[in-house]
Protein backbone atom coordinates (compact mmCIF):
# COMPACT_ATOMS: atom_id res chain seq x y z
CA UNK A 1 0.00 0.00 0.00
CA UNK A 2 0.85 3.22 -0.65
CA UNK A 3 2.32 5.67 2.09
CA UNK A 4 0.08 8.60 3.52
CA UNK A 5 -0.82 11.57 1.67
CA UNK A 6 0.49 14.45 4.80
CA UNK A 7 -1.10 17.82 4.70
CA UNK A 8 0.96 20.03 6.82
CA UNK A 9 -1.48 22.20 8.41
CA UNK A 10 -1.80 26.41 8.39
CA UNK A 11 -3.29 27.73 10.90
CA UNK A 12 -4.33 30.89 12.48
CA UNK A 13 -2.28 30.89 15.35
CA UNK A 14 -4.51 30.76 17.68
CA UNK A 15 -5.31 27.10 17.66
CA UNK A 16 -7.60 26.75 14.59
CA UNK A 17 -6.30 25.08 10.98
CA UNK A 18 -6.87 27.94 7.97
CA UNK A 19 -9.86 27.05 5.57
CA UNK A 20 -7.51 26.79 2.91
CA UNK A 21 -6.94 23.51 4.86
CA UNK A 22 -9.83 22.36 3.27
CA UNK A 23 -9.13 22.48 0.06
CA UNK A 24 -5.47 21.05 0.87
CA UNK A 25 -6.90 18.16 2.70
CA UNK A 26 -9.27 17.87 -0.06
CA UNK A 27 -7.16 17.23 -2.92
CA UNK A 28 -5.21 15.24 -0.64
CA UNK A 29 -7.92 12.83 0.01
CA UNK A 30 -9.13 12.33 -3.52
CA UNK A 31 -5.24 11.56 -4.90
CA UNK A 32 -5.01 9.66 -1.62
CA UNK A 33 -7.86 7.18 -2.50
CA UNK A 34 -6.67 6.64 -5.86
CA UNK A 35 -3.70 5.28 -4.43
CA UNK A 36 -5.85 2.94 -1.71
CA UNK A 37 -3.54 5.32 0.73
CA UNK A 38 -5.23 8.00 3.52
CA UNK A 39 -4.74 11.38 3.76
CA UNK A 40 -3.18 12.46 6.86
CA UNK A 41 -2.62 16.09 8.46
CA UNK A 42 0.33 16.85 10.12
CA UNK A 43 0.65 19.63 12.67
CA UNK A 44 3.21 21.69 13.94
CA UNK A 45 2.04 24.20 16.39
CA UNK A 46 2.26 25.74 19.92
CA UNK A 47 -1.22 25.22 20.62
CA UNK A 48 -4.09 23.14 18.76
CA UNK A 49 -7.13 23.36 20.27
CA UNK A 50 -9.98 20.25 20.39
CA UNK A 51 -12.35 22.35 17.62
CA UNK A 52 -9.22 22.73 15.42
CA UNK A 53 -8.38 18.65 15.65
CA UNK A 54 -11.96 18.25 14.88
CA UNK A 55 -11.96 20.73 12.29
CA UNK A 56 -9.39 18.86 10.27
CA UNK A 57 -10.87 15.03 10.69
CA UNK A 58 -14.11 16.58 9.00
CA UNK A 59 -12.16 18.09 6.57
CA UNK A 60 -11.09 14.53 5.83
CA UNK A 61 -7.92 13.99 7.68
CA UNK A 62 -8.01 9.99 8.96
CA UNK A 63 -5.09 10.81 11.25
CA UNK A 64 -3.28 13.60 13.28
CA UNK A 65 0.11 13.79 13.59
CA UNK A 66 0.24 16.68 16.30
CA UNK A 67 3.72 18.27 17.53
CA UNK A 68 2.49 20.73 20.07
CA UNK A 69 5.35 22.96 21.72
CA UNK A 70 6.11 26.63 21.97
CA UNK A 71 8.95 26.32 20.33
CA UNK A 72 6.61 26.10 17.19
CA UNK A 73 5.49 29.71 17.14
CA UNK A 74 6.45 32.31 15.61
CA UNK A 75 7.01 29.85 12.52
CA UNK A 76 11.43 29.45 12.55
CA UNK A 77 12.81 26.92 9.14
CA UNK A 78 15.71 25.86 11.42
CA UNK A 79 13.61 24.84 14.21
CA UNK A 80 10.12 23.32 12.23
CA UNK A 81 12.68 21.44 9.02
CA UNK A 82 14.29 18.90 11.00
CA UNK A 83 11.12 17.84 13.03
CA UNK A 84 9.20 17.47 9.79
CA UNK A 85 12.04 15.68 7.89
CA UNK A 86 12.45 13.29 10.71
CA UNK A 87 8.81 12.31 11.13
CA UNK A 88 9.10 12.11 7.15
CA UNK A 89 12.09 9.30 7.43
CA UNK A 90 9.94 7.27 10.29
CA UNK A 91 7.04 7.41 8.67
CA UNK A 92 7.99 7.66 5.26
CA UNK A 93 4.33 9.54 3.48
CA UNK A 94 3.93 9.28 -0.28
CA UNK A 95 3.99 12.78 -0.34
CA UNK A 96 3.48 16.23 1.40
CA UNK A 97 1.32 19.14 0.61
CA UNK A 98 1.25 22.32 2.05
CA UNK A 99 -0.86 25.86 1.20
CA UNK A 100 1.23 28.71 -0.21
CA UNK A 101 1.94 30.80 2.38
CA UNK A 102 4.89 32.70 3.47
CA UNK A 103 6.23 30.46 5.84
CA UNK A 104 4.88 26.75 4.57
CA UNK A 105 6.36 28.05 0.71
CA UNK A 106 9.93 28.21 2.93
CA UNK A 107 9.72 25.38 5.36
CA UNK A 108 8.43 22.81 1.85
CA UNK A 109 11.92 24.32 0.25
CA UNK A 110 14.18 23.45 3.49
CA UNK A 111 12.26 20.29 3.59
CA UNK A 112 13.13 19.13 -0.07
CA UNK A 113 16.67 20.32 0.15
CA UNK A 114 17.06 18.36 3.54
CA UNK A 115 15.18 15.15 2.06
CA UNK A 116 16.76 15.74 -1.36
CA UNK A 117 12.79 15.64 -2.53
CA UNK A 118 11.24 17.62 -5.59
CA UNK A 119 9.38 20.59 -4.67
CA UNK A 120 6.57 21.63 -6.95
CA UNK A 121 5.49 25.37 -5.19
CA UNK A 122 1.95 27.44 -6.46
CA UNK A 123 1.11 23.90 -7.97
CA UNK A 124 -2.56 24.86 -9.26
CA UNK A 125 -3.64 21.01 -10.53
CA UNK A 126 -2.10 17.37 -9.41
CA UNK A 127 -3.33 14.30 -10.65
CA UNK A 128 -1.88 10.93 -10.27
CA UNK A 129 -0.86 9.15 -13.59
CA UNK A 130 0.32 5.57 -14.06
CA UNK A 131 0.93 5.78 -9.97
CA UNK A 132 3.22 9.04 -10.20
CA UNK A 133 1.85 12.68 -9.48
CA UNK A 134 2.17 15.22 -11.81
CA UNK A 135 1.61 18.47 -11.01
CA UNK A 136 0.55 21.87 -12.91
CA UNK A 137 2.34 24.96 -12.14
CA UNK A 138 2.35 28.59 -13.58
CA UNK A 139 5.54 30.03 -14.62
CA UNK A 140 6.57 32.93 -16.29
CA UNK A 141 3.78 34.22 -13.63
CA UNK A 142 1.30 32.84 -15.26
CA UNK A 143 1.79 33.34 -18.54
CA UNK A 144 2.06 29.31 -19.31
CA UNK A 145 1.86 25.90 -17.47
CA UNK A 146 4.41 23.49 -16.58
CA UNK A 147 3.78 20.10 -15.93
CA UNK A 148 6.55 18.70 -13.53
CA UNK A 149 6.34 15.11 -11.89
CA UNK A 150 9.10 14.00 -9.54
CA UNK A 151 11.77 11.48 -9.92
CA UNK A 152 10.99 9.59 -5.96
CA UNK A 153 8.99 9.83 -2.91
CA UNK A 154 7.68 11.81 -0.93
CA UNK A 155 6.34 14.46 -3.58
CA UNK A 156 6.45 17.86 -2.19
CA UNK A 157 4.07 20.51 -3.02
CA UNK A 158 2.36 24.00 -2.00
CA UNK A 159 -1.15 24.38 -3.20
CA UNK A 160 -2.45 27.76 -4.45
CA UNK A 161 -5.55 29.23 -2.25
CA UNK A 162 -9.08 28.97 -3.90
CA UNK A 163 -8.08 26.37 -6.72
CA UNK A 164 -8.54 22.99 -5.66
CA UNK A 165 -12.20 21.97 -4.57
CA UNK A 166 -12.92 22.13 -0.81
CA UNK A 167 -13.27 18.81 0.80
CA UNK A 168 -16.87 17.80 1.97
CA UNK A 169 -16.92 18.19 5.76
CA UNK A 170 -17.88 14.97 7.21
CA UNK A 171 -19.84 16.35 10.25
CA UNK A 172 -19.62 14.04 13.76
CA UNK A 173 -16.25 12.93 11.90
CA UNK A 174 -13.80 12.11 15.27
CA UNK A 175 -9.87 12.78 15.29
CA UNK A 176 -7.21 10.69 15.77
CA UNK A 177 -4.83 12.49 16.98
CA UNK A 178 -1.28 10.95 17.70
CA UNK A 179 0.92 12.69 19.69
CA UNK A 180 4.54 12.81 17.31
CA UNK A 181 7.52 12.18 19.68
CA UNK A 182 10.14 14.84 18.10
CA UNK A 183 13.61 15.93 19.03
CA UNK A 184 13.21 19.36 19.67
CA UNK A 185 16.31 21.17 17.53
CA UNK A 186 17.64 24.95 18.96
CA UNK A 187 16.88 27.99 17.72
CA UNK A 188 19.09 30.56 16.14
CA UNK A 189 16.56 32.98 15.22
CA UNK A 190 14.90 35.21 17.82
CA UNK A 191 11.73 37.14 17.51
CA UNK A 192 11.63 40.59 18.52
CA UNK A 193 8.12 41.55 17.15
CA UNK A 194 5.44 40.99 15.77
CA UNK A 195 3.73 44.46 13.72
CA UNK A 196 0.76 43.89 12.62
CA UNK A 197 -0.90 45.56 9.53
CA UNK A 198 -3.75 47.62 10.42
CA UNK A 199 -7.02 45.94 10.22
CA UNK A 200 -9.10 46.66 7.37
CA UNK A 201 -11.82 44.05 8.20
CA UNK A 202 -10.70 43.06 4.70
CA UNK A 203 -9.50 39.47 3.63
CA UNK A 204 -5.98 39.07 2.87
CA UNK A 205 -5.36 39.21 -0.59
CA UNK A 206 -3.84 35.77 -1.46
CA UNK A 207 -6.58 34.11 0.11
CA UNK A 208 -9.48 36.17 -1.05
CA UNK A 209 -12.39 34.63 -3.06
CA UNK A 210 -12.90 38.00 -4.38
CA UNK A 211 -10.70 40.71 -5.17
CA UNK A 212 -11.24 44.16 -5.92
CA UNK A 213 -8.64 46.14 -7.54
CA UNK A 214 -7.18 49.70 -8.91
CA UNK A 215 -4.88 51.03 -10.87
CA UNK A 216 -3.70 54.16 -12.48
CA UNK A 217 -7.41 55.47 -13.28
CA UNK A 218 -8.26 56.12 -9.90
CA UNK A 219 -5.84 59.01 -9.86
CA UNK A 220 -4.56 59.46 -6.74
CA UNK A 221 -3.94 57.29 -3.44
CA UNK A 222 -7.20 59.33 -1.52
CA UNK A 223 -9.51 57.82 -4.21
CA UNK A 224 -8.94 53.95 -3.22
CA UNK A 225 -11.73 54.48 -0.48
CA UNK A 226 -14.08 54.01 -3.03
CA UNK A 227 -12.78 50.46 -3.56
CA UNK A 228 -12.57 49.66 0.24
CA UNK A 229 -16.16 50.98 0.47
CA UNK A 230 -17.33 48.57 -2.36
CA UNK A 231 -14.86 45.47 -0.76
CA UNK A 232 -16.60 45.90 2.38
CA UNK A 233 -19.67 45.53 0.91
CA UNK A 234 -18.60 42.05 -1.00
CA UNK A 235 -16.44 40.60 1.37
CA UNK A 236 -13.36 41.50 -0.65
CA UNK A 237 -9.59 42.20 -0.57
CA UNK A 238 -8.72 45.33 -2.08
CA UNK A 239 -5.21 44.86 -4.72
CA UNK A 240 -3.84 47.40 -7.05
CA UNK A 241 -1.39 47.17 -10.35
CA UNK A 242 2.24 48.03 -10.35
CA UNK A 243 1.51 51.04 -11.57
CA UNK A 244 -0.45 52.27 -8.58
CA UNK A 245 1.96 51.03 -6.30
CA UNK A 246 4.76 52.71 -7.91
CA UNK A 247 3.39 55.95 -7.69
CA UNK A 248 2.99 55.37 -4.18
CA UNK A 249 -0.41 55.05 -3.89
CA UNK A 250 -0.81 51.81 -2.05
CA UNK A 251 2.22 49.86 -0.28
CA UNK A 252 3.51 46.94 -2.12
CA UNK A 253 1.90 44.06 -0.23
CA UNK A 254 -1.41 45.02 -2.55
CA UNK A 255 0.65 44.84 -5.95
CA UNK A 256 -0.93 42.14 -8.47
CA UNK A 257 1.24 40.99 -10.98
CA UNK A 258 4.53 39.73 -11.83
CA UNK A 259 6.64 41.60 -8.83
CA UNK A 260 3.57 41.39 -6.69
CA UNK A 261 0.89 38.49 -5.80
CA UNK A 262 -0.39 35.87 -8.15
CA UNK A 263 -4.21 35.55 -6.97
CA UNK A 264 -6.70 33.26 -8.22
CA UNK A 265 -9.89 34.93 -6.92
CA UNK A 266 -13.43 33.31 -7.92
CA UNK A 267 -14.23 36.95 -8.87
CA UNK A 268 -11.59 39.44 -9.70
CA UNK A 269 -12.57 43.28 -10.97
CA UNK A 270 -10.50 45.79 -11.63
CA UNK A 271 -11.33 49.09 -12.02
CA UNK A 272 -8.72 51.65 -14.08
CA UNK A 273 -6.66 49.10 -14.78
CA UNK A 274 -5.45 49.09 -18.79
CA UNK A 275 -3.85 45.45 -18.53
CA UNK A 276 -0.33 45.79 -18.58
CA UNK A 277 0.97 41.87 -19.56
CA UNK A 278 2.65 42.09 -16.03
CA UNK A 279 -0.70 42.63 -14.28
CA UNK A 280 -2.11 40.37 -16.11
CA UNK A 281 -0.16 37.57 -15.23
CA UNK A 282 -0.56 38.10 -11.74
CA UNK A 283 -4.69 37.79 -12.09
CA UNK A 284 -5.58 35.63 -15.27
CA UNK A 285 -6.15 32.56 -13.61
CA UNK A 286 -9.24 34.77 -11.61
CA UNK A 287 -12.12 32.45 -12.03
CA UNK A 288 -14.55 35.16 -13.18
CA UNK A 289 -12.77 38.59 -14.89
CA UNK A 290 -14.73 41.70 -14.59
CA UNK A 291 -13.12 45.51 -16.11
CA UNK A 292 -13.93 48.48 -16.00
CA UNK A 293 -12.14 50.95 -17.68
CA UNK A 294 -13.03 54.63 -19.73
CA UNK A 295 -10.71 52.88 -22.17
CA UNK A 296 -12.71 50.63 -25.14
CA UNK A 297 -9.11 49.59 -26.19
CA UNK A 298 -7.50 48.72 -22.72
CA UNK A 299 -5.77 45.33 -22.92
CA UNK A 300 -7.34 43.67 -19.97
CA UNK A 301 -10.79 43.51 -21.92
CA UNK A 302 -9.22 41.17 -23.81
CA UNK A 303 -9.06 38.16 -21.12
CA UNK A 304 -12.09 39.90 -19.51
CA UNK A 305 -15.48 37.69 -18.85
CA UNK A 306 -17.72 41.02 -18.45
CA UNK A 307 -16.59 44.45 -19.32
CA UNK A 308 -17.93 47.66 -18.69
CA UNK A 309 -16.40 50.73 -21.15
CA UNK A 310 -16.94 53.70 -18.32
CA UNK A 311 -16.07 56.02 -15.56
CA UNK A 312 -15.11 54.03 -12.69
CA UNK A 313 -15.91 56.89 -10.07
CA UNK A 314 -19.53 56.55 -11.89
CA UNK A 315 -19.92 53.03 -12.02
CA UNK A 316 -18.40 51.57 -8.33
CA UNK A 317 -20.70 53.64 -6.64
CA UNK A 318 -23.46 52.22 -8.55
CA UNK A 319 -21.46 48.54 -8.01
CA UNK A 320 -21.87 48.97 -4.63
CA UNK A 321 -25.15 49.92 -4.28
CA UNK A 322 -26.77 46.81 -6.52
CA UNK A 323 -24.22 44.68 -4.24
CA UNK A 324 -25.87 46.15 -1.43
CA UNK A 325 -29.26 45.01 -2.72
CA UNK A 326 -28.60 41.57 -3.73
CA UNK A 327 -26.78 41.13 -0.35
CA UNK A 328 -29.58 41.90 1.51
CA UNK A 329 -31.81 39.95 -0.19
CA UNK B 1 32.27 41.67 5.48
CA UNK B 2 31.41 39.54 2.20
CA UNK B 3 28.37 39.57 1.05
CA UNK B 4 27.36 36.87 -1.37
CA UNK B 5 24.18 37.96 -3.94
CA UNK B 6 22.53 35.08 -5.53
CA UNK B 7 21.10 36.77 -9.52
CA UNK B 8 19.00 34.58 -11.86
CA UNK B 9 18.38 35.91 -15.54
CA UNK B 10 15.11 35.94 -16.86
CA UNK B 11 12.95 36.82 -19.56
CA UNK B 12 12.19 40.52 -19.42
CA UNK B 13 8.27 41.08 -17.51
CA UNK B 14 7.11 42.24 -20.82
CA UNK B 15 8.04 39.63 -23.30
CA UNK B 16 5.43 37.10 -24.25
CA UNK B 17 7.06 34.32 -24.03
CA UNK B 18 6.38 30.83 -26.64
CA UNK B 19 6.99 26.85 -25.99
CA UNK B 20 10.10 26.02 -28.34
CA UNK B 21 9.78 22.77 -30.44
CA UNK B 22 11.40 21.14 -27.42
CA UNK B 23 8.27 21.55 -25.49
CA UNK B 24 9.71 21.54 -22.14
CA UNK B 25 11.34 24.71 -22.96
CA UNK B 26 10.44 28.39 -23.87
CA UNK B 27 11.70 29.52 -27.43
CA UNK B 28 14.38 32.14 -26.14
CA UNK B 29 14.72 33.84 -30.18
CA UNK B 30 13.77 37.62 -29.24
CA UNK B 31 13.89 37.41 -25.68
CA UNK B 32 15.37 40.71 -23.82
CA UNK B 33 17.27 39.07 -20.65
CA UNK B 34 16.81 40.64 -17.42
CA UNK B 35 18.32 40.55 -13.81
CA UNK B 36 15.14 38.66 -12.02
CA UNK B 37 13.71 41.82 -10.43
CA UNK B 38 14.00 40.16 -6.75
CA UNK B 39 17.28 39.72 -7.12
CA UNK B 40 17.94 43.47 -8.12
CA UNK B 41 16.42 44.28 -4.90
CA UNK B 42 19.10 41.46 -3.42
CA UNK B 43 21.96 43.26 -5.04
CA UNK B 44 21.05 46.50 -4.05
CA UNK B 45 20.83 45.62 -0.91
CA UNK B 46 23.85 44.12 -0.13
CA UNK B 47 25.42 47.12 -1.81
CA UNK B 48 23.79 49.18 0.92
CA UNK B 49 25.11 47.12 3.85
CA UNK B 50 28.91 47.71 2.29
CA UNK B 51 28.41 50.92 1.90
CA UNK B 52 27.02 51.58 5.26
CA UNK B 53 29.82 49.78 6.99
CA UNK B 54 32.41 51.47 4.68
CA UNK B 55 34.18 48.26 3.82
CA UNK B 56 33.03 44.66 3.08
CA UNK B 57 33.06 42.85 -0.66
CA UNK B 58 30.00 42.54 -2.37
CA UNK B 59 30.26 39.42 -4.69
CA UNK B 60 27.09 37.99 -7.38
CA UNK B 61 26.96 34.60 -7.88
CA UNK B 62 24.91 33.47 -11.06
CA UNK B 63 24.07 29.56 -12.47
CA UNK B 64 23.12 29.47 -16.28
CA UNK B 65 24.76 29.77 -19.71
CA UNK B 66 27.01 31.87 -21.50
CA UNK B 67 24.52 34.77 -21.74
CA UNK B 68 24.41 35.02 -17.65
CA UNK B 69 27.70 36.89 -17.85
CA UNK B 70 25.39 39.87 -19.19
CA UNK B 71 23.29 39.49 -15.99
CA UNK B 72 26.58 39.39 -13.67
CA UNK B 73 27.54 42.54 -15.70
CA UNK B 74 25.20 44.60 -14.65
CA UNK B 75 25.73 43.45 -11.26
CA UNK B 76 29.72 44.33 -11.44
CA UNK B 77 27.72 47.81 -13.29
CA UNK B 78 25.69 48.66 -10.38
CA UNK B 79 28.40 47.98 -7.76
CA UNK B 80 29.44 44.27 -7.38
CA UNK B 81 33.21 43.99 -6.66
CA UNK B 82 33.28 40.62 -8.75
CA UNK B 83 31.17 37.84 -9.64
CA UNK B 84 31.35 34.40 -10.03
CA UNK B 85 29.56 32.51 -13.23
CA UNK B 86 28.24 28.70 -12.23
CA UNK B 87 28.51 27.59 -16.07
CA UNK B 88 28.70 23.94 -17.16
CA UNK B 89 26.83 21.97 -19.45
CA UNK B 90 26.11 19.79 -16.62
CA UNK B 91 23.85 22.24 -15.06
CA UNK B 92 21.44 23.10 -18.06
CA UNK B 93 17.68 22.74 -16.75
CA UNK B 94 18.95 22.54 -13.38
CA UNK B 95 15.99 22.01 -10.48
CA UNK B 96 15.62 23.62 -7.18
CA UNK B 97 17.84 20.78 -5.27
CA UNK B 98 20.56 21.07 -8.02
CA UNK B 99 20.66 25.15 -8.18
CA UNK B 100 20.46 25.00 -4.22
CA UNK B 101 23.56 22.24 -3.72
CA UNK B 102 25.94 24.09 -6.28
CA UNK B 103 25.06 27.56 -4.80
CA UNK B 104 25.36 26.40 -1.36
CA UNK B 105 29.10 25.00 -2.48
CA UNK B 106 29.88 28.04 -3.61
CA UNK B 107 29.22 29.88 -0.74
CA UNK B 108 31.03 26.98 1.15
CA UNK B 109 33.80 27.99 -0.82
CA UNK B 110 33.54 31.47 -0.34
CA UNK B 111 32.26 31.66 3.52
CA UNK B 112 30.49 35.19 3.12
CA UNK B 113 29.04 36.06 6.28
CA UNK B 114 25.21 37.00 4.49
CA UNK B 115 24.21 35.16 1.23
CA UNK B 116 21.50 37.56 -0.57
CA UNK B 117 18.64 35.94 -2.36
CA UNK B 118 15.59 37.36 -4.16
CA UNK B 119 12.71 36.15 -2.88
CA UNK B 120 11.74 34.04 -6.35
CA UNK B 121 12.56 34.46 -9.51
CA UNK B 122 9.85 35.35 -12.45
CA UNK B 123 10.56 32.60 -14.72
CA UNK B 124 9.54 29.49 -12.73
CA UNK B 125 8.40 31.24 -10.11
CA UNK B 126 9.31 28.21 -7.72
CA UNK B 127 10.56 30.53 -5.03
CA UNK B 128 12.37 27.91 -3.07
CA UNK B 129 15.99 28.40 -3.84
CA UNK B 130 16.99 30.43 -0.81
CA UNK B 131 15.96 28.23 1.66
CA UNK B 132 16.75 25.28 0.20
CA UNK B 133 20.48 26.84 0.18
CA UNK B 134 20.20 27.59 3.78
CA UNK B 135 19.13 23.94 4.84
CA UNK B 136 22.19 22.36 3.36
CA UNK B 137 24.42 25.05 4.90
CA UNK B 138 22.53 24.47 7.91
CA UNK B 139 21.72 28.08 8.23
CA UNK B 140 19.03 30.14 10.03
CA UNK B 141 16.97 31.93 7.05
CA UNK B 142 14.72 34.50 6.20
CA UNK B 143 12.73 34.90 3.15
CA UNK B 144 10.26 37.86 1.91
CA UNK B 145 12.33 40.58 3.89
CA UNK B 146 10.95 43.98 3.61
CA UNK B 147 13.61 45.40 6.39
CA UNK B 148 17.28 44.60 7.64
CA UNK B 149 19.86 45.99 9.44
CA UNK B 150 23.25 44.27 9.91
CA UNK B 151 24.95 44.81 13.63
CA UNK B 152 27.96 46.66 13.85
CA UNK B 153 30.12 43.85 14.57
CA UNK B 154 29.13 42.33 11.68
CA UNK B 155 27.65 39.02 13.92
CA UNK B 156 24.00 39.10 13.86
CA UNK B 157 21.25 41.14 11.28
CA UNK B 158 18.06 42.28 12.01
CA UNK B 159 15.22 41.87 9.06
CA UNK B 160 11.42 42.29 9.38
CA UNK B 161 9.66 39.20 7.09
CA UNK B 162 6.51 39.89 5.52
CA UNK B 163 3.77 37.12 6.40
CA UNK B 164 0.01 36.94 5.97
CA UNK B 165 -1.18 40.45 7.99
CA UNK B 166 1.67 41.76 9.23
CA UNK B 167 5.75 41.78 9.38
CA UNK B 168 7.95 39.80 11.50
CA UNK B 169 11.16 41.43 13.28
CA UNK B 170 13.66 38.38 13.98
CA UNK B 171 17.88 38.72 14.94
CA UNK B 172 19.78 36.18 13.30
CA UNK B 173 23.26 35.20 13.70
CA UNK B 174 25.44 35.69 11.02
CA UNK B 175 26.09 34.03 8.74
CA UNK B 176 22.66 33.51 7.32
CA UNK B 177 20.17 33.35 4.15
CA UNK B 178 17.69 35.82 3.19
CA UNK B 179 15.72 37.13 0.36
CA UNK B 180 14.54 40.25 -0.61
CA UNK B 181 10.96 41.08 -1.32
CA UNK B 182 9.61 44.17 -3.09
CA UNK B 183 9.85 47.21 -0.91
CA UNK B 184 13.12 46.24 0.34
CA UNK B 185 14.57 49.29 -1.72
CA UNK B 186 14.49 51.07 -4.91
CA UNK B 187 17.78 49.64 -6.92
CA UNK B 188 19.88 52.05 -7.87
CA UNK B 189 20.59 52.52 -12.35
CA UNK B 190 24.08 51.90 -12.88
CA UNK B 191 26.43 55.06 -13.84
CA UNK B 192 28.61 55.56 -17.42
CA UNK B 193 31.46 54.58 -14.63
CA UNK B 194 30.29 51.86 -13.24
CA UNK B 195 29.07 50.70 -16.92
CA UNK B 196 32.93 51.06 -17.75
CA UNK B 197 34.38 49.77 -14.41
CA UNK B 198 32.25 46.81 -14.59
CA UNK B 199 34.46 45.44 -17.68
CA UNK B 200 37.34 45.36 -15.67
CA UNK B 201 35.91 43.50 -12.70
CA UNK B 202 36.51 39.80 -12.56
CA UNK B 203 33.79 36.98 -13.24
CA UNK B 204 35.35 33.79 -12.50
CA UNK B 205 33.65 30.80 -14.14
CA UNK B 206 33.05 27.46 -12.09
CA UNK B 207 32.46 24.19 -13.44
CA UNK B 208 30.54 21.41 -11.41
CA UNK B 209 33.84 19.63 -11.33
CA UNK B 210 35.45 22.39 -9.50
CA UNK B 211 32.70 22.29 -6.64
CA UNK B 212 33.06 18.71 -6.59
CA UNK B 213 29.67 17.96 -7.85
CA UNK B 214 28.59 15.01 -10.22
CA UNK B 215 25.89 15.28 -12.91
CA UNK B 216 22.24 14.10 -10.42
CA UNK B 217 19.80 13.47 -12.23
CA UNK B 218 16.52 16.11 -11.18
CA UNK B 219 14.21 15.50 -7.98
CA UNK B 220 11.66 17.37 -10.18
CA UNK B 221 11.50 17.43 -13.86
CA UNK B 222 9.40 19.16 -16.12
CA UNK B 223 7.15 16.90 -18.23
CA UNK B 224 6.36 19.80 -21.18
CA UNK B 225 5.48 23.54 -20.67
CA UNK B 226 1.40 24.12 -21.80
CA UNK B 227 -0.69 27.40 -23.13
CA UNK B 228 -3.58 28.65 -20.90
CA UNK B 229 -6.35 27.35 -21.78
CA UNK B 230 -8.37 30.28 -23.66
CA UNK B 231 -10.88 32.14 -21.17
CA UNK B 232 -14.26 32.11 -23.52
CA UNK B 233 -15.24 35.66 -25.20
CA UNK B 234 -15.99 38.56 -23.19
CA UNK B 235 -18.86 40.40 -22.88
CA UNK B 236 -18.85 44.08 -22.94
CA UNK B 237 -22.38 45.36 -21.36
CA UNK B 238 -23.69 48.17 -22.77
CA UNK B 239 -25.97 50.81 -22.20
CA UNK B 240 -26.18 53.57 -19.87
CA UNK B 241 -23.93 53.23 -16.00
CA UNK B 242 -26.75 52.56 -13.63
CA UNK B 243 -28.02 49.84 -16.25
CA UNK B 244 -24.46 48.51 -16.87
CA UNK B 245 -24.04 48.09 -13.09
CA UNK B 246 -27.16 46.60 -12.69
CA UNK B 247 -26.92 44.26 -15.14
CA UNK B 248 -23.64 42.59 -14.14
CA UNK B 249 -24.22 42.51 -10.98
CA UNK B 250 -27.20 40.07 -12.08
CA UNK B 251 -24.84 38.75 -14.84
CA UNK B 252 -22.36 37.87 -11.69
CA UNK B 253 -25.12 35.88 -9.31
CA UNK B 254 -26.77 34.07 -12.04
CA UNK B 255 -24.85 33.48 -15.03
CA UNK B 256 -21.74 33.14 -13.53
CA UNK B 257 -22.43 32.49 -10.15
CA UNK B 258 -19.62 34.74 -8.83
CA UNK B 259 -21.08 36.15 -6.00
Amino acid sequence: MAGAFWCLVEDDRQGNPKKVMAEVLGEAGRLATQMGAPAEAVWLTDKASEAGLKQLAEWGAKRIVLAENAAFAPYRGEVWTPVLAELVQKESPQAVFGAVTTRQREVMARLAARLGAGISADSMALAVEDGKLMATRPVYAGKLLSKVTWAKTPWLATLRPNVFRPAEPQAGASPNVDKAAITLPGAAMSLVERREESATGLPELAEAEIVVSGGRGLKGPENFVILESLAKVIGAAVGASRAAVDAGWRPHRFQIGQTGRTISPKLYLGFGISGAIQHLAGMRTSKVICAINKDPEAPIFKIADYGIVGDLFEVAPLLEKEFKKLLEK
Amino acid sequence: MKILVMVKQVPDTATQVKISSDPKAIDTAGITWIVSPYDEFAVEEALRIKEKRGQGEVVAVSLGPHRVKEALRSCLAMGADRAIHLLDPAWEGADTITTARALAAVIKQEQPGLALFGRQAIDDDMGAVGAAVAELLGWPCASWIMEESVDEAGKAIRIGRQVEGGLEVFDLPLPAAVSAQKGLNEPRYPTLKGIMGAKKKEIKDVKAADLGMGADGPALSIVKLETLPPRPPGRIIPGEPAEAAKELVRSLREDAKAI
